[in-house]
């Protein structure tokens, strides 16, 4: 008898078409039988960051070689439509009235080829009244400029309108032996994922959108489509090809999806439309981009009694997905692993002439943890005390049943003193200290920086169960269908586990089946670290479900007790107990019920809440004194997930995290101009980071099951970029406290830090 | 991300390269190994009505020892400066400046006379041969000529080659029996020096050219007159940015690029690279 093929290092099925003939992506849809003669579409887009539209001259653009056909958004007719998050925020698909930041789209050009369509959008001739650009969340509050006149205020969503009371300010902290304050900026970032956006749309025969996405949730698409094409949702097929990594930001459909199904109306023609990378960095929405005032409170020993988050959450030029992740996520996260008893966390999205921000790899936790990390930190500068000690004196103790915070996160389990003692002890934390102290008593032009996070955050936030479906066929192979997406995270290679382990059937026999909304209408995609604990927790259970029924099959094929079944998971074959050399296989069984449905089993299967992984990560750098240089030497994950289905897969989340996260703390940030003009919209301006800045990172071992799904999982897509950012900031300041500095913002760039080194001097 | 139109012309000789740049004049660019020219076309930064490609004039690729100096041919990619015998063993300064020339990819398809042609005040090979005293040799219409490095830099982006010229070879002084150093300063290891130096010395005797410190590679000539004159490594690169005038930009104040370049001439001067 074999064991469980779950939590062994099993490799990824999907690499070999990976690594050998690649993915077929969107742009790929060649042999698409409804794409044959596809026109090209093209988005001419905004190149002021705020300004009223007018007038659009297209035609010059119309004129030129190849182009078929030039829309405004006057010629498709688009009425303005609220934000979810606010309804006095209002746009059409297309600027028409008013521009809000540099690469909003205006209008569409349908084309030949691509590279016609690029030279026409350069002939597009737009005039603007120019407005005042509002490139920051301070600068757009205190400005009588509006974005959304309408709003009547450049602030588009508050706590305070939740019912939440405002902060109390400094009264709080009276009885308070230490306060520190801060201000930290947790800069935007770029998600850059390998592949660009990208969506063809074709109308069938039978009347029906078919629509190909880069999306990480297939099921949220047919109804904005249906909506922007003014047909029923039943109408609108979205399929999904292979994607090149998505980060959050292709959760939601963009303009540029839900338009290409209306120009293809117009044109008569099927339509593509995939992005430049320029365009990309400007058109795809931004992650992070909060402010954020703290202050903490205590006494002198050590014990944090008090804490006082601002957060001014960047929206960007539209009200999206970024406004209500500080509210939201931010706010439930904001005291983090500590027990801290007096919290109050006020959060504020305002808009701004810049790129909609959308959620990105972690999604406000990362922002609550690097605020109460950083705020840490100084309070243990602010008493003379070791950081990773105050961390221990103030954790919330190990708990295995729910524990509600202060601010009313109620999390799973927890554990988070031993997974800082594994991290500590993994990285020889007391050997770096040593080794620190010498670097500092020799003077050495290199200094050492040692940073400790511990960290919680929430997974499986985003819906409450996923679908899945199982199906055998009659050559004994299985097919799963799934609610949730893969865009990188190894799907099939899990899903085939989980399936296998329950029916005995060989993983490559078999197959994932996702993206297709007629084929799996029900899912929640993927996102929030979500997919194992409720999509794959769904598959688990199906699988199981249909293994029982397998032996109702069974029991009357062998005209057996269906009790006596059983299923020898080795051979998958049925027999009676004690009699193994009358059986049968899963393909006769497929095909015995072919006449009454299949053998088949499908359902929604539910968990009982979010989890909440938790871990420490220390980080180690290396910083020029001379230049402020920071380099990353050494990385130490501690990332709890909860039982682990293959530990490969699991530590390959972690190296991509920490990766990401190390680019915010040391590299990444999209910047602007005092106008407005993004100035890192290629990848040679933005700092995207390469394996040749990252050390080897040491992922340790804890694992600490969650009650609220069948397979013990948490997740784990997001943790290695919230425990590494904090972390990597925090030893950089640390390299250079004994000269003075105390803090220093992200990006923590050589210039930043030489600079803070002279300020400090 | 896509170019503006442009024709395309393949020339099979220097002779003919030169014919059909002549022929369709200012709007004709060379292009070699394409790694500064395309990005800037893909940008649209660059609108040349017709590029002549010169990748494939084979004659042009070749590095010998031609007695008192190494003879380099313009379409040596920098992967072949990095690894070759004759440049390490007489030029060493030069085949690590090479080695530091974008990434892999790049090195592999990106020519040391492009480079040079293109004259980035920000790429590592303008700057190196400018402190190794480098010689460029030309060819025009009517016939080749020579030109110092320290006369071909005239602005940004800007060589003293006529638009119908091309630089055929580069000619470097082997630098036996001096140290050497070569400092790149930037944010990712791919990325162009936010700073650099190239720098060797031997006695009293220096030359130390900085990257990026101005629209132009600059020739820091007050560090090697106050090392001729005596001074020590820290006083004479105290003077490193004398001859330059940097930008602020994204990636650096220009304050901020007067210290590096300080800290960095001192660095390659100490270096004990030989």
């Amino acid at each position: 008898m074999g064991g469980s093929i779950l939590g062994n290092r099993v490799l990824r099925k999907e690499d070999p078409k990976f690594l050998t003939t690649g993915g077929k992506y969107v742009d790929d849809l060649l042999d698409e039988p409804l794409l044959q003669n596809a026109a090209h579409v093209t988005y001419a887009r905004s190149s002021v960051a705020h300004g009223r539209i007018l007038s659009i001259d297209t035609s010059d653009a119309a004129s030129m070689p190849g182009i078929i056909a030039v829309f405004t958004g006057a010629d498709l007719g688009l009425e303005p439509k609220p934000s979810a998050f606010n309804p006095m925020a209002t746009r059409t698909l297309l600027a028409m009235d008013k521009v809000r930041y540099v690469g909003e789209p205006l209008a569409i050009i349908v084309s030949e080829t691509r590279e016609q369509g690029e030279d026409a959008s350069e002939a597009i001739i737009v005039d603007y009244d120019i407005l005042e650009s509002l490139i920051d969340v301070e600068q757009a509050m205190a400005s009588t400029t509006l974005i959304y006149d309408a709003c009547g205020s450049n602030v588009v969503f508050d706590t305070t309108a939740l019912g939440v009371p405002e902060n109390t300010g400094d009264n709080y902290f009276a009885g308070c032996e230490v306060v520190v304050k801060g201000r930290y900026i947790n800069q935007r970032v770029a998600p850059c994922p390998l592949e660009v956006r990208g969506a063809a749309a074709a109308w069938g025969p039978d009347g029906r959108l078919t629509q190909w996405l880069s999306t990480q949730h297939a099921q949220g698409a047919p109804e904005p489509i249906a909506a922007a094409n003014g047909v029923d949702v039943a109408q609108v097929h979205v399929k999904t090809p292979d994607v090149g990594g998505g980060f959050g930001a292709k959760i939601g459909t963009y303009p540029e999806d839900l338009l290409l199904g209306v120009v293809a109306k117009r044109v008569g023609r099927p339509v593509r439309w995939r992005e430049t990378r320029s365009e990309s960095m400007v058109g795809l929405g931004h992650g992070r981009a909060q402010l954020q005032y703290i202050t903490i409170g205590g006494s002198r020993d050590g014990k944090v009694t008090h804490y006082q988050l601002h957060a001014f959450q960047d929206s960007g030029a539209w009200v999206d997905m970024g406004t209500i992740l500080a509210p939201f996520m931010t706010r439930p996260m904001s005291s983090g692993v500590y027990a801290i008893l007096n919290i109050e966390c006020r959060t504020t999205s305002v808009v701004t002439n810049t790129t909609p921000t959308v959620a990105y790899r972690g999604a406000g936790r990362p922002e609550a943890t690097a605020a109460i990390e950083r705020a840490m930190d100084m309070f243990a500068a602010e008493i003379g005390k070791d950081a990773a000690e105050v961390r221990r004196l103030n954790l919330i103790p190990k708990f295995m049943e729910p524990h509600t915070t202060a601010i009313g996160g109620t999390y799973d389990v927890g554990n988070y003193e031993e997974s800082l003692n594994r991290a500590l002890e993994a990285s020889d934390y007391a050997g770096w200290r040593k080794k620190q102290a010498e670097r500092r008593a020799n003077n050495a032009s290199k200094q050492l920086g040692i940073g400790v996070s511990v960290y919680v955050e929430i997974t499986g936030g985003v819906g409450t169960g996923e679908s899945a479906k199982v199906e055998v066929i009659e050559d004994g192979s299985a097919r799963i269908y799934t609610g949730t997406s893969p865009h990188g995270q190894g799907h099939d290679t899990s899903w085939s586990m989980l399936a296998s382990e329950q029916t005995g059937i060989p993983m490559d026999k078999i197959e994932l089946i996702w993206g297709d909304t007629d084929l799996v209408p029900v899912g929640t995609g993927t996102m929030g670290s979500r997919s194992l604990q409720q999509g794959g927790n769904a598959v688990y259970s199906v699988a199981g479900t249909l293994a029982e029924k397998a032996k109702s099959v069974a029991a009357r094929l062998l005209e057996a007790n269906e009790a006596d079944i059983v299923l020898d998971k080795d051979k998958g074959i049925f027999h009676v107990a004690g009699t193994p050399a009358v059986s049968k296989t899963w393909a006769d069984l497929a095909i015995a019920e072919k006449a009454t449905g299949g053998l088949v089993h499908s359902d929604v299967i539910g968990v009982a809440g979010p989890t909440f992984p938790f871990g420490a990560h220390v980080g180690i750098v290396e910083v020029d004194i001379e230049t402020g240089k920071v380099t990353h030497i050494a990385h130490y994950a501690c990332d709890d997930a909860g039982t682990v289905l293959n530990p490969m897969l699991l530590e390959g989340q972690i190296h991509g995290g920490v990766a990401q996260g190390a680019a915010q703390a040391l590299l990444e940030e999209v910047r602007y101009d005092d106008d407005g003009n993004p100035i890192t919209s290629n990848l040679a301006d933005y700092a995207f980071i390469s394996a040749a800045e990252m050390p080897s990172v040491t992922v340790i071992h804890m694992e600490t099951p969650t009650p609220n799904n069948l397979i013990g999982a948490k997740g784990i897509g997001e943790s290695g970029t919230i425990g590494s950012t904090p972390a990597l900031q925090s030893a950089v300041i640390d390299a250079v406290s004994h000269l003075g500095v105390r803090h220093i913002d992200m990006p923590t760039t050589a210039e930043r830090v030489w600079s803070a080194i002279q300020q400090a001097c | 991300m896509i170019p503006a139109p442009f024709d395309y012309k393949r020339a099979s000789s220097a002779a003919e390269a030169i014919a059909l740049v002549g022929e369709y004049g200012e709007d004709a660019k060379f292009l070699a190994g394409g790694h500064s020219l395309l990005p800037l076309m893909k940008l649209r930064l660059a609108q040349p009505a017709v590029l002549v490609d010169i990748a494939r004039i084979t004659d042009l690729s070749y590095i010998r020892d031609a007695g008192d100096h190494i003879a380099i041919g313009a379409l040596t990619r920098h992967m072949d400066v990095e690894k070759s015998p004759i440049v390490l063993q007489h030029v060493p300064l030069l085949a690590n400046a090479a080695s530091h020339v974008g990434d892999p990819q790049v090195r592999h398809r990106g020519t040391i006379g492009g480079s040079i042609a293109h004259a980035d005040s920000a790429s590592d090979l303008p700057a190196t041969t400018l402190a190794l005293g480098a010689t460029y040799v030309v060819q025009g219409p009517n016939g080749v000529r020579e030109i110092p490095a320290n006369e071909f830099y005239v602005g940004f982006l800007e060589s003293a080659l006529a638009p119908d010229e091309m630089l055929t070879e580069i000619r470097v002084p082997k630098m036996n029996g001096a140290t050497w150093g070569f400092q790149k300063f930037n944010r990712r290891a791919q990325d162009w020096a936010i700073v650099g130096v190239a720098a060797w010395k031997r006695g009293n005797e220096s030359g130390v050219a900085l990257v990026n410190m101005g629209s132009v590679p600059v020739l820091a000539s007050s560090v090697s007159q106050a090392i001729a004159s005596g001074a020590s490594i820290a006083e004479a690169a105290e003077l490193a940015a004398s001859e330059a005038e940097p930008q602020s930009d994204l990636n650096a104040s220009a304050e901020y690029r007067v210290h590096l370049a300080k800290v960095l001439v001192r660095r390659a001067l100490e270096s004990t690279n030989a």
